[in-house]
């Protein structure tokens, strides 16, 4: 725990569009370590042809404007540049990107729900997506992923001053899918950003949301869950740059692990610069370990370059369900099986009560009870 | 007509033997209080018997109604009709009080009521027990005062019915108003004074086993029986008039002779 030898300003320095600024990770680096690199199926070394293979299929909100772009679109790699060989592999590979606009000063009437699915793990896709949110404007976003993929992705919130975006992530992947991806959301003077992942399926997953913010009074908070069963690699890496002041994040993220080889990984980055005096941040991780054979890394670092901060913290804990809820629930008569179903649901579910739409929450509920019931 | 019966019970935690041969009987239709020092053992004795896994039974046997409880899972015991109130309730995260105690009555009923049936239940046996009815969609026992917690498990008491309950100081740390509502609410299940739902047994029909150290909540709840409790076993009997002798007399005398024996 705590920091690593070299101060995490300095693991998240590099940035580029360019594959061949990033060496090909040998799984060495502080980055890849948990990651098992020979599952990326060449996601990071090229090596896998590129046939494409992921739809996009959007449904907006009559006030949001989607475009469909080529790479040369100028708006497109203005908010984020990769910081790592997939990431650039992924800007320097894909063939259209798809670019959301909710124009200044509106709030758009329902979600706008991005439907990404794969025809097959064989090949290599690669996509892009910019969300741009303009001054004072409002938007929910979903993004669902299915079907079978090796997908590499990258995709930028762009949430300008007095706007609010509030993302649902879903990874529903069919069991041989992977898929690396990072979400960076960028967030302008007094604007809101609301994440929110959930990842259950795919043999490996890593996604990496970070944030940034460019004027002070930025809001985010980053939640996740995750259900990681037998052989799955579900990794989740965070970060949060505070390099102004006064902005505020909450990363919260809870994990439930069954079956053997169940392997979650959660890195939780967060830093606070010189310059972010009244930052108020906190974050926190916990895993729920079902059976045996399942594994937890999760790992919190805060960097703090400032004596000025509103409120800094983390928290990390993975365990056993607690024997003393167990026995409570089956001393009033309710069987084992029915007590654990309980309470996990209830580990789960102040985090689910977040979730912005409705029918999001019916489906991640009974995508949880469908994985208690494997 | 219902009887728990305790016989040479010995369990250990660890490798550390509390209870040395305890032997108890209680039928329906009696109230019998244990009394006893810290320490004595009574918890272990109220957890042993609901089947707790950090309490190792090394001999001795648990009937009830003839069943050998210490054969059945915990959830099994409660459905056989045995119900311990908690002299420390467990919070539980994130199930809220609602959900767990319509889960709790499906389990023991052996169907799940209908939402309205349960609704009019839970809000009648909350009121008795002068329960706001926020605490409904609140988690168990997460941030509830030690008060809340106490009446909370006799709701529990009242909507599942047992047979024979145990209660673990369930007067512990109430005020003198709740001690009367809790009091009221446990002599609503022995069949004494009105019930507030039509599931209730017929007089006489439940037993009850009080572990306190007071005797005010006697005076609420007339025991039958009273028992000293000391170094892992029962080490006197007798009637209610124990229990002013011990308020008065301390247990000296008992936890010499425990020691010695
Ligand atoms: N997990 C444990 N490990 C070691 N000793 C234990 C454990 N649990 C209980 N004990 C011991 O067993 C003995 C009996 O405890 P118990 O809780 O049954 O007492 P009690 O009579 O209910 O006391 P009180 O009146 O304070 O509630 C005590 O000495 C206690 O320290
Ligand atoms: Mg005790």
């Amino acid at each position: 725990m705590g920091l690593e030898t070299k101060p995490l300003s300095t693991l998240h320095e590099k940035s580029s569009y360019d594959v061949a600024d990033f060496p090909v990770p040998t799984g060495r680096e502080e980055e890849w370590r948990f990651t098992p690199l020979s599952r990326l199926k060449g996601l990071h070394d090229g090596s896998l042809a590129v046939t494409g293979g992921v739809v996009v299929d959007v449904e907006a909100a009559p006030e949001v404007r989607v475009e469909t772009v080529g790479r040369d679109d100028a708006r497109l790699g203005k908010a984020y540049t990769p910081s790592d060989r997939v990431s650039a592999q992924a800007y320097s590979s894909f063939e259209k990107a798809t670019v959301v606009t909710v124009p200044k000063m509106t709030a758009a009437s329902r979600p706008t729900v991005i439907t990404l699915r794969g025809s097959g793990a064989g090949a290599a896709a690669y996509g892009h997506l910019l969300v741009s949110v303009e001054p004072m404007a409002e938007a929910v976003l979903v993004l669902d992923h299915r079907g079978s993929a090796v997908y590499a992705d990258n995709v930028e919130f762009d949430v300008a001053e007095g706007a609010t975006l509030k993302v649902v992530s879903l990874q529903d992947w069919d069991d041989d899918a992977v898929h690396v991806s990072h979400h960076h959301a960028r967030l302008g003077k007094d604007a809101t950003f609301r994440s929110f992942v959930v990842t259950l399926g795919g043999d490996l997953v890593r996604l990496s949301p970070s944030v940034s913010y460019t004027a002070p009074g930025g809001d985010a908070d980053l939640t996740g869950l995750y259900f990681v069963d037998e052989g799955q690699h579900l990794e989740h890496r965070l970060l949060v740059d505070h390099s102004v002041p006064n902005c505020r994040s909450n990363v919260t993220y809870k994990g439930a692990l069954q079956g053997d080889g169940a392997h979650a990984v959660w890195i939780g980055d967060v830093i606070i610069r010189a310059e972010a005096e009244g930052t108020d941040t906190y974050e926190l991780n916990r895993n729920l370990i079902l059976t045996d054979g399942a594994r937890a890394d999760s790992v919190p670092n805060l960097e703090i370059l400032t004596g000025e901060v509103a409120g800094a913290g983390h928290a990390s804990a993975s365990g056993r369900l607690d024997d003393e809820h167990i026995f409570y629930l089956q001393a009033r008569g309710i069987p084992f099986d029915e007590a654990r179903r309980l309470v996990i649901h209830g580990f789960f579910a102040q985090l689910i009560e977040r979730i912005e739409v409705p029918e999001l929450r019916e489906r991640v509920l009974s995508a949880v009870e469908a994985e208690l019931a494997r | 007509m219902s009887t728990l019966e305790i016989r040479d019970l010995h369990v250990a935690v660890g490798d550390k033997e509390i209870l040395r041969g305890v032997n108890l009987t209680v039928r329906s239709g009696e109230t019998h209080a244990i009394m006893g020092p810290n320490g004595s053992g009574k918890s272990t004795l109220a957890y042993a018997v609901a089947g707790h896994p950090k309490y190792t039974v090394t001999s001795g046997t648990v009937l009830l109604d003839g069943e050998n409880l210490l054969e059945m899972s915990v959830d099994e015991r409660a459905r056989a009709g045995l119900f311990l109130a908690m002299q420390y309730p467990v919070e539980v995260p994130g199930v809220t009080v609602s959900n767990f105690l319509r889960s709790a009555i499906t389990a023991i009923r052996g169907e799940a009521p209908k939402l309205r049936d349960f609704a009019k239940e839970l809000k009648a046996g909350m009121e008795a027990l002068s329960i706001d009815p926020s605490f409904a969609q609140r988690n168990t026992n997460e941030g509830f005062s030690g008060g809340e917690k106490k009446r909370h498990e006799i709701l529990q008491l009242e909507l599942l019915k047992p047979k024979i309950a145990v209660l673990d100081e369930t007067d512990s740390g109430l005020d003198v108003d709740a001690l009367r509502v809790v009091s009221e609410g446990i002599n609503r299940f022995r069949g004494l004074g009105s019930s507030p739902g039509e599931h209730s047994r017929a007089s006489g029909d439940t037993g009850v086993l009080l572990i306190t150290h007071y005797t005010r909540i006697l005076r609420y709840v007339k025991p039958d029986f009273v028992h000293v409790f000391a170094g892992g076993r029962v080490v006197e009997e007798g009637g209610p008039e124990l229990a002013e002798k011990l308020e008065n007399e301390g247990y000296e005398a008992y936890t010499a002779k425990a020691a010695s024996a």
